[in-house]
């Protein structure tokens, strides 16, 4: 096991997030993230307007970027559709902090690179508008209201590999340009 | 290894895999329709290679929302349609499409054995033909086109054993539905689920469908039966390759083996807004309905419409309600019309569609108002899902939802 090491900035950098908390409950569905009548068009920005509509109809206008969105269980369940990591990512969100998430949703945001962590820890001593601060590479995250700092469970190693190859699409070049060797 | 497991193995070229194990798959088949694909060709593009692995290996379907039904959606149909004719990618056009999870099986486009990875979280209904099929993203999709692999962590499996036989309205539905209200919506996260015992022996595909196309709605991966001759005499006039069929071993690792006596289980009905909120149909009261809607991905096959039909014939819907069928495939609408059930469906006041998941999203052909109320046999009643986030969605089974229509409330057909 390697220490969470998604978010990088170009060049390798140590990237530290500060944001807000938005905090929900448990099974936010893909619906809910983003309902299924916007997806006529397949734009981030566009998308992003209609981000958690349904459950939190002022979430566009609270969020500011770089805040963060946190969860109970099973977080993204439902649709398999990337809109919804698109959206969330387009809103501003830096990361998205849960106990679990729902597993095409988890594919679906490291793929795109949205950073993702689960610490129950986290999320059991956090209230709604505390302020975190993140340490992306290591999955540190200090509750700066609260005076309080959590781990992040670490990735296994083949996803540490492909958040460090900045994703799949980048990873599948690599992977193709290896067999063409 | 349990069924999932071998069929991984297999595909990975690999003797044997366990639990959590990350592993690079061979796919027999990859998915994606009008919503999801124009992401998939969009990042398809990036990687750079100008061919897919193999086109005919890549189904688009256009049948979210479809016939397009604003110029947006019209859009989004045309990039993906160009992208088919451009690679030579299998592509259903209006009039022969049908509703993804309904026309692949059907085309024999999925057997026994295979891998399939569709971007459409409901691509895992083709477990009902013993394949490994599961839902993901776009990008996931793109990556595919390009390799022809795709990487996976081997679930875990959850066995579950049905015991019993089923009262007269009790189906795959029920079951499906019953399951979810036991171990919740998350109940099988991450985990394939294995369907067996002897209620499931005696279930018909049809049911089998309905029952692996909401595995995802427990959070499961996959939710997969064993082959038995019901499957091959499915699959005997469909297949046009090979396949092969793979058992569990005697020996196989389950985390959970949950073991449900089903005979005296009852109409089951998810209230909204959660596929997890079962409850048996004597249970509900009086809940009036605007809206009963009977197709979908989960129940728009033939036996579902023969249900409806057998109990709509010579009744009528019932004057405040609107009731949708949609047949979920063109052949399944021609063998309705064939069977005379659109006749009886037209006659009861029933708004027969061509095939589309259209209503099931909330994207048209049956969107809901703020205050109104569906029953409906699709299978997610999440906030805003078909239409308002003010309107309701109860799922049921195609007999519940008939009865429904006629009654004006819901309530189960013994009680028309």
């Amino acid at each position: 096991m390697i220490t969470v090491i998604c978010g990088k900035e170009k060049g390798g950098h140590r990237l530290k997030l500060k944001g807000k908390v938005h905090k929900y409950g448990a099974n936010v569905d893909t619906d809910a993230i983003i309902p299924a009548r916007y997806l006529n068009v397949s734009e981030p920005k566009e998308l992003a307007k209609h981000c958690m509509e349904d459950i939190d109809k002022d979430f566009v206008k609270k969020a500011k970027s770089g805040d963060v969105i946190m969860a109970t269980t099973n977080f993204g369940c439902g649709s398999s559709r990337e809109h919804a990591p698109l959206a969330i990512k387009a809103a501003g969100i830096s990361c998205v902090i849960a106990r679990t998430f729902a597993r095409i949703f988890f594919r679906n945001a490291i793929n795109i690179g949205l950073p993702l962590f689960e610490c129950a820890e986290a999320v059991d001593n956090t209230e709604n508008g505390d302020v975190l601060e993140i340490d992306l590479s290591s999955g540190r995250i200090k509750n700066l209201t609260r005076k309080m700092e959590f781990a992040a469970k670490p990735y296994p190693d083949f996803m540490a590999e492909l958040i460090s190859a900045n994703g799949l699409i980048e990873y599948t070049k690599r992977v193709l340009a290896e067999r063409r060797i | 290894m349990s069924l999932a497991e071998k069929i991984l193995s297999a595909h990975a070229d690999r003797r044997k895999v366990s639990p959590g194990e990350f592993v690079s798959v061979r796919v027999d088949l990859v998915l994606a329709n009008d919503i999801t694909a124009p992401i998939a060709i969009r990042e398809f593009r990036k990687i750079g290679v100008k061919k897919v692995f193999d086109p005919k290996r890549i189904v688009m379907v256009p049948d979210h929302f479809t016939p397009n039904k604003d110029i947006a959606s019209a859009e989004q149909a045309k990039m993906m349609r160009e992208f088919c004719y451009e690679q030579g990618v299998i592509h259903f056009e209006i009039g022969q499409m049908g509703i993804e999870h309904v026309l692949l099986p059907e085309q024999g486009l999925v057997l026994p054995g295979d891998v399939v990875i569709g971007a459409d979280s409901h691509t895992c209904t083709y477990g009902a033909l013993g394949a490994f099929a599961t839902g993901m993203g776009s990008t996931d999709i793109a990556a595919a086109m390009a390799t022809g692999y795709i990487w996976m962590k081997v679930p875990p499996t959850i066995k579950l054993v049905y015991h019993g036989s089923l009262g007269k309205w009790v189906g795959g539905k029920d079951l499906i539905l019953y399951t979810i209200g036991k171990i919740g919506v998350d109940g099988a996260l991450y985990s394939s689920m294995e369907f067996t015992g002897g209620a499931i022996d005696s279930l018909s595909m049809d049911g089998r469908f309905t029952m692996a196309n909401m595995a995802i709605e427990a959070g499961a991966k996959a939710g997969i039966f064993r082959v038995d001759n019901k499957t091959q005499l499915y699959i005997k006039s469909r297949a046009e390759r090979s396949y092969r069929v793979y058992e569990p071993d005697n020996d196989a690792e389950y985390t959970r083996i949950i073991d449900y006596d089903v005979s005296d289980i009852e109409p089951q009905v998810a209230l909204p807004h959660s596929p997890a909120n079962a409850k048996s149909i004597s249970q509900l009261g009086d809940i009036e309905i605007d809206q009963a809607l009977i197709g979908s991905c989960t129940n728009g096959r033939l036996e579902d419409l023969r249900l409806a039909a057998h109990i709509l014939r010579g009744r009528k819907v019932h004057s405040r309600v609107r009731c949708i069928v949609i047949p979920g495939s063109q052949q399944v609408y021609l063998d309705a019309l064939t069977a005379g059930l659109i006749e009886i469906f037209i006659r009861a006041g029933v708004a027969v569609s061509t095939p589309t998941c259209g209503p099931c999203l909330g994207g048209h052909m049956g969107v809901l108002a703020s205050g109104e109320r569906c029953v409906s046999t699709t299978n997610r009643n999440f906030v805003g899902r078909m239409g308002s986030p003010q309107s309701e969605v109860y799922l049921a089974n195609p007999a519940v939802a008939a009865a429904s229509a006629i009654a004006g409330k819901i309530i189960s057909p013994d009680e028309l």
